[in-house]
């Protein structure tokens, strides 16, 4: 491991304006992902700014009945929250889908969104990965991919965001407010991940000083029926082949309002706005269901090794809304 | 780069100089010759390594002792009382929830977390009714001590007898 020096800044402020003043430094939140990342080698900061005892630790209600959520509020305490587990369920089940107790007690919301990918690669510093060592080429393509993207991939990179908690807030269409050079700044999530295309070394369009100091939620009464779906290989601890948040109300049998996003797919959450499109006015059926899921996936191009994952993710689709549909039928 | 720390470990205050890049674990281990939590995998994926800090359960090893500094840190050896086992300690002892024993201290501080978290309501994975415990307690099903305790590995196989000691310390 590289040696690194150790700040503690008093306030936000202090932490983007110690981390502008010289390059090399990385903010350290809860470190569940970043120290694992020091000691297996693939990443050397020279100084640590340790943003974890900022005062960013509170959930509060927004004038509008939203949440407004501190970067640092623990995801166990978030997944805990009496507001979080009554209006936004897709939320909270998500954050308990991620990681163990012992992981979730430790890690932050900032963190959880800007956590690396798990593509085993990128984790370690003896291969080729363009993420990790722009350049050097995807050892995954011709790899082991099982964990990798369908969706938006590129030929310089095929891995997935790992984050469960990211994919329901990218249904919720939460925003994320960023302190940085020039002030503060509001970043719909949609916004704050990108595609890998010819540089996947950068996961987020966050500028170097960039510190997210709190995740917003609008007021969603949409989302009091909505639920987190995760497909794993074993039934606890383990990250996603494929997940999906969403929300659904039905009215007359009629899909009025729905939002779907999908996680292990993408190099981002991936918000289906195609099968929302298609959903939305019609029947709340599962023939739609499928249609709506068959109508994203034409998107998808996956490497031999992973065509299974097209009808995972489309079943996995299907089936959380009609468990949905069936909850809003009684 | 070195950095001074005071750690409150096990009751006892401690003050240690550690390199920048020393992890709680090595900390708790190699300079304060607490070796009650053991380290694994030290990639947070075993939970041998779980202490309590500010009485929550922690993995030691994904924790940089410098960012601690001012902390308290309870290890399975500092929940004795004299020479009264911890009530989850003595439960692993009468219902053989051990076999090698190295996952042990790691199972138990995880064990002592989980059950005030569940004491305060926190749901988990396969909570069904997430609203049900908001104003009160959760209630602890097999299931719910299986899918609360998933960080912690044992390669011995113990787990059925460290099911049914928790079973037994959450029913009181």
């Amino acid at each position: 491991m590289t040696p690194f020096a150790y700040e503690r800044p008093e306030d936000a402020a202090g932490a983007v304006t110690s981390m502008l003043a010289a390059p090399g430094g990385a903010y350290l939140a809860g470190g569940t992902n970043l120290v694992d990342h020091l000691r297996l080698g693939i990443t050397h900061p020279e100084r640590l700014v340790d943003v974890s005892r900022l005062p960013l630790d509170r959930v509060a209600t927004q004038p509008d009945g939203g949440l407004r959520i501190g970067a640092m509020v623990r995801n166990s305490d978030l997944a805990a929250h009496p507001r979080v587990r009554r209006d936004y369920p897709v939320l909270a089940q998500a954050l308990l889908a991620g990681a163990t107790g012992q992981i979730r007690n430790a890690a932050t919301t900032g963190g959880n969104l800007l956590q690396r990918t798990r593509c085993s690669y990128f984790q370690d510093a003896s291969t080729p990965c363009n993420k990790r060592d722009p350049g050097s080429g995807c050892s995954a393509i011709e790899g082991y991919h099982r964990m990798h993207a369908i969706l938006g991939a590129s030929g310089h990179c095929i891995a997935t965001h790992p984050s469960d908690m990211a994919v329901a807030l990218a249904a919720l269409d939460a925003d994320v407010l960023v302190l940085g050079e020039a002030g503060e700044r509001v970043v719909p999530l949609a916004d704050l991940y990108r595609l890998p295309g010819d540089q996947p070394e950068r996961d987020t369009t966050l500028a170097p000083g960039d510190l997210i100091t709190d995740v917003v939620l609008p007021a969603l009464p949409l989302a009091r029926v909505s639920a987190y779906r995760k497909v794993r290989e074993r039934a606890s601890y383990a990250f996603a082949l494929v997940s999906v948040a969403a929300a659904l109300r039905v009215v007359d049998g009629r899909v009025d309002e729905v939002r779907l996003a999908l996680g292990g797919v993408a190099h981002r959450p991936w918000r289906a706005t195609r099968a929302e499109d298609a959903l939305r006015g019609g029947p709340a059926t599962e023939q739609a269901f499928l249609d709506a899921a068959e109508a994203e996936l034409t998107q998808a191009d996956p490497l031999t090794d992973l065509a299974w994952k097209v009808p995972m993710t489309r079943n996995t689709i299907v089936a959380t809304l009609r468990d949905l549909a069936a909850r809003e039928g009684r | 780069m070195e950095a001074e720390i005071t750690l409150r470990v096990d009751g006892r205050e401690r003050t240690v100089t550690v390199d920048t890049r020393t992890s709680l674990l090595d900390a708790l281990r190699e300079r304060l010759g607490v070796t009650s939590p053991k380290k694994g995998c030290d990639h947070g994926q075993c939970g041998a390594c779980t202490v309590l800090l500010e009485g929550r359960r922690t993995l030691s090893c994904l924790s940089l002792a410098v960012a601690q500094g001012g902390s308290e840190v309870v290890t399975a050896a500092g929940l004795v009382d004299g020479d009264t086992l911890h009530p989850v300690q003595q439960a692993f002892v009468d219902h053989d929830g051990l076999q090698c024993g190295y996952c042990t201290p790691g199972q138990v501080c995880s064990a002592v977390g989980m059950l005030q978290e569940a004491a305060d309501g926190a749901p988990s994975h396969v909570t069904e009714d997430l609203e049900a415990g908001i104003d009160g307690g959760a209630e602890l099903t097999d299931d719910e001590i299986r899918e609360r305790m998933s960080g912690n590995l044992c390669r011995c196989g113990a787990y059925p007898n460290i099911v049914a000691a928790i079973r037994e310390v959450a029913a009181r």
